[in-house]
């Protein structure tokens, strides 16, 4: 089933990383946004989500925040 | 059943598994993740090997070591309770599974202490934050509050200077860094410091508004307008769930002998979750490789 899964992320964060890795692992294909650089992005991040912690990892009208493995393996059906 | 249950995936338990396959021991090991908290750390420079390695790197290599053996791998599960059987040992994970063996090593690690003050539970992810490397852009020209005194501290306290409005530093004690760190901060014109205070509480609903702390000697309180808080104050073992069957410290670290052994038969541990000095990756490793060895050797005699 194709979602559309958005990741916003810093570049410095290493659980972010992770996160990537997995969702790349498991085929899930993804847009990441860097909040650093990409102000609308954060702003986004932080009204629409409601999230001030990287990764957040927003589909389907879900929000993850932080990296989980259980969390996502379940929320993603995987 | 199996010969050996590595409790944990960090460096200790990843190279305690390299060891007990290379010795052909039926191993299970649980972790909750692959990595611990090497995950969290930016860059690493005393690795031997590797000059400079990301945190991430390094762990990646290692699993792929680990997954080079024929050995089962339990992730996503935290192990809750480990106790004694007739031929060994039971271990109980929050999934509700059980698994069983002859011998145990718990190479649990650590993870960061929390504050424990009313708000930081419902504000974590909300401008409470564990991880100044991964969430202090998103504070950029707000005013922040880094909670801590030591190396960590400090330096998340640098980072902030550079991209915060005002940062106030909260510590318990008087700094304890390394110097170096310390003048860096002092000479920031951006930061205020409010030493051998306490935090009292974490004020917001759905995002931090401020922080209320207390002054130690003059009891004085004070709230500091911020949105995002740093909590930077150490590291606590994740030992509880072997409260009852091995011994702890007062820091709640399992006391083992210098051969890794708890007192217990059969049951070692290794890394950051014990009472060993020096809290290193290399360190780590080698007890993992240390209590490997030994757990091999106690299911020998076991089987002789």
């Amino acid at each position: 089933m194709a979602r559309a899964v958005k990741i916003y992320t810093t570049p410095t964060c290493p659980y972010c990383k992770m996160a990537k890795k997995f969702l790349d692992d498991n085929g899930i294909k993804y847009q990441e946004f860097n909040i650093v650089e990409d102000k609308a992005a954060r702003e986004e991040m932080k009204n629409k989500c409601d999230s001030l912690a990287v990764p957040t990892i927003c589909f389907d009208g879900e929000v993850l925040v932080g990296f989980d493995e259980g969390q996502l393996r379940e929320k993603l059906g995987l | 059943m199996y010969e050996l249950i590595i409790i944990g995936g960090g460096p200790a338990g990843m190279t305690a598994a390299v060891y007990a396959a290379r010795k052909k021991l039926s191993t299970l090991l649980i972790s909750y993740d692959i990595g611990g908290q090497v995950l969290g750390t930016a860059g690493i420079e005393n690795y031997m090997g590797y000059q400079f390695i990301e945190g991430l790197e390094l762990m990646k290599k290692f699993e792929e070591q680990v997954k080079q053996f024929p050995l089962d791998m339990k992730t996503g599960e935290r192990v809750s309770s480990l106790s004694q059987t007739n031929g060994g040992f039971e271990a109980r994970t929050d999934k509700g599974e059980s698994y069983q063996a002859r011998a145990a090593i718990i190479a649990a690690g650590k993870r960061p202490r929390q504050l424990n003050v009313p708000g930081e539970e419902k504000l974590k992810g909300r401008g409470v934050t564990y991880c100044a490397i991964c969430d202090g852009p998103l504070f950029a020209g707000e005013n922040v509050a880094v909670i801590g005194g030591g190396n960590s501290a400090l330096e998340a306290a640098e980072d902030m200077i550079k991209i915060a409005d005002h940062v106030y530093l909260v510590s318990l004690t008087p700094l304890t860094g390394d110097q170096i760190l310390i003048d860096k901060v002092k000479a920031a014109n951006n930061l205020a410091m409010f030493l051998e205070h306490e935090v009292l509480e974490i004020k917001g609903e759905s995002r931090v508004k401020g922080i209320k702390i207390r002054d130690l000697k003059s009891k004085q309180e004070r709230e500091l307008d911020v949105g995002g808080i740093f909590i930077e104050i150490g590291l606590i073992p994740n030992s509880e769930p072997f409260k009852g069957i091995a011994s702890l410290n007062s820091f709640g670290e399992i006391e083992v002998g210098c051969a890794n052994e708890t007192g217990v038969p059969g049951l070692f541990a290794a890394g950051d979750v014990t009472n060993v000095p020096e809290k290193q990756i290399v360190v780590a490793a080698g007890e993992g490789a240390k209590a490997a060895l030994k757990a091999h050797r106690y299911l020998q005699r076991l089987s002789e």
